[in-house]
């Protein structure tokens, strides 16, 4: 009998490695992707970045306009993913199994969760670039919709985990919903919630990069333009100290975790 | 005068089985009663029918002259102030402090606003702080709650009862998760409570034993109904197999060979 689950379990795992193979090389095939070149290209690309592709002195004296575009990069995405962690919050409240009022509301809120989730950052930012052209309006509202899909649902997960204990005990001393919500839910889920929200922010500076080169603002486009006009120079450095940025923000939200929890 | 009084409650889950089925009895001011039976029994749900956080599905409660079953939303919230509850798994906001959990207890007395902000009056605090001081966890009072123990917790729990100014407590297996130092502490101190506060106490037990040595009275569940309803003196051997549905519980309290039951120590 024994025997049996160690041979299932081996046959199985064959089965998926075939499954794996089968699939990368179809999908190969079909996009004439051709594997070898691939791989010899990387190292091309990585001879050039090397040769042509860093800061040199004369670069540097951009840094202040690095810096003030970096600024509102970061500010927005801060901007975005709070303001959408509110409006998440109560979506999330409306759909969590701990705090819904009915089951209806938790369909609809996962919808609206898996909705925004599932459409592309680039899809959203070229969409609204329709209603609001180039501004810092369109990237705010394009990395706003995004949060708000993904912390939805984060937020609706982190508050089932509350459980129902808690709230069943506030409820048997007379409490109401809402004293339910905010005196045991929320005060339970509070280092989820947060840890989720500086997530947010960390993928969204990233995420506002890219966004930046479509709606033509923050440090995306500045590095879109030095890149257009073949200054590797600065096209780099807008690189690095973006690359050091996301890595001091990510060490300031772990700190920031580590407190709370 | 009865405190308590519950005609007919049934309560059908899915299924054709009932998890109750037309439990009767009425419980006076004062009284420290024990509802024995083995699991799944309907204790629990007993418990959770009479404040309503289980609707039963006939019957009707009646408490303190008020007809429980027929309560609306904001009526329902104010004879649950006057309910307190404690539960086996205490129930309490763990990462929120003793003195903060303590003070839930008062929420079914404030306004939306008011609980939402967590505001408190000074005369609630300090009722809280004599209630946590005689319960002996004084010096805990800003502790979060999941630096206590469990029988700490437990009186947490048990404070958060009392500030609500009940005239009854429902204890959910209070101490079935709890070693048997912490047990006895916990049950003493609702003997207590009963016996000095005049607090009319129901409490769901799973040792026979400890039902036994502190109830004045016990009703004993099998099958959600009542197969024993009477005080401690009455409850023999044959009975509590009956109630158990088997001899093997008899190993966990002392009986002599002609089936009374010895008085425990303790």
């Amino acid at each position: 009998m024994e025997n049996d689950v160690f041979k299932k379990r081996r046959k199985s795992t064959l089965l998926l490695a075939v499954i794996i193979a089968a699939l990368s090389v179809g999908s190969a095939i079909i996009t004439q992707y051709d594997a070898g070149k691939g791989m010899l290209s990387i190292f091309k690309a990585v001879a050039w970045g090397i040769k042509n592709f860093y800061p040199d002195r004369r670069s540097l004296v951009r840094l202040p306009e690095i810096f003030i575009k970096l600024k509102d990069t970061i500010l927005m995405s801060i901007a975005a993913s709070v303001a959408a962690a509110v409006i998440a919050m109560a979506l999330a409240l409306m759909g969590s199994r701990s705090t819904r009022v009915h089951v209806f509301f938790t369909g609809l809120a996962r919808g609206i969760g898996s909705f925004f989730r599932n459409v592309p950052l680039v899809a959203w930012a070229m969409v609204l670039m329709l209603a609001f052209n180039q501004s810092s309006l369109t990237g705010f509202l394009a990395l706003f919709l995004g949060s708000l899909g993904f912390l939805t649902r984060a937020f609706m997960e982190s508050l089932d985990e509350v459980g129902e204990n808690a709230v069943e005990a506030l409820k048997a001393a007379g409490a109401t919903y809402y004293h339910i919500v905010f005196q045991a839910v929320i005060p339970s889920s509070m280092p989820q919630i947060v840890s989720w929200l500086l997530f947010m922010i960390e993928t969204n500076i990233r995420d506002a990069t890219l966004v930046g080169f479509l709606t033509g603002t923050g440090i995306g486009f500045l590095f879109d333009v030095y890149y257009k006009s073949f200054n590797y120079h600065v096209a780099s450095l807008i690189v690095i100290i973006t690359v050091i940025m996301v890595i001091a923000m990510e060490s300031v939200s772990n700190i920031v975790r580590r407190e709370i929890l | 005068m009865a405190l308590l009084k519950l005609k007919n409650i049934s309560k059908y889950y899915q299924g054709p089985k009932p998890a109750l089925e037309k439990v009767s009895f009425s419980i006076d001011e004062g009284e420290f009663v024990s509802v024995i039976g083995s699991s799944g029994s309907g204790k629990t749900t007993l418990l959770r029918c009479i404040n309503r956080l289980i609707e039963p599905t006939e019957g009707e409660i009646n408490f303190n002259g008020v007809e429980v079953t027929k309560l609306r939303k904001n009526e329902l919230r104010k004879v649950r102030t006057k309910i307190g509850m404690v539960f086996q798994h205490h129930n309490l906001v763990e990462r929120l402090t003793v003195l903060e959990n303590v003070l839930h207890g008062r929420l079914g007395y404030k306004s939306t606003l008011a609980g939402i902000m967590g505001s408190y009056t000074k005369k609630e605090k300090k009722k809280a702080w004599d209630i946590l001081e005689m319960l002996g966890i004084e010096d805990q009072v800003h502790k979060r709650c999941d630096q206590l123990s469990g029988g700490q917790k437990q009186r947490v729990g048990i404070a958060r009862a009392l500030v609500q100014n009940p005239k009854m407590i429902l204890c959910d297996e209070p101490i079935a998760s709890l070693d048997p130092g912490s047990s006895k502490i916990i049950m003493d101190y609702l003997k207590n409570i009963c016996k000095d506060m005049g607090i009319t106490l129901i409490i769901s037990l799973h040792q026979v034993n400890v039902a036994l040595n502190y109830s004045h009275r016990i009703i004993g569940f099998n099958k959600g109904t009542i197969h024993f309803d009477g005080p401690p003196s009455k409850l023999t051997h044959k009975k509590i197999t009956d109630i158990y549905g088997s001899e093997q519980i008899a190993e966990s309290y002392d009986h002599d060979e002609t089936g009374n039951i010895t008085a425990a120590a303790g």
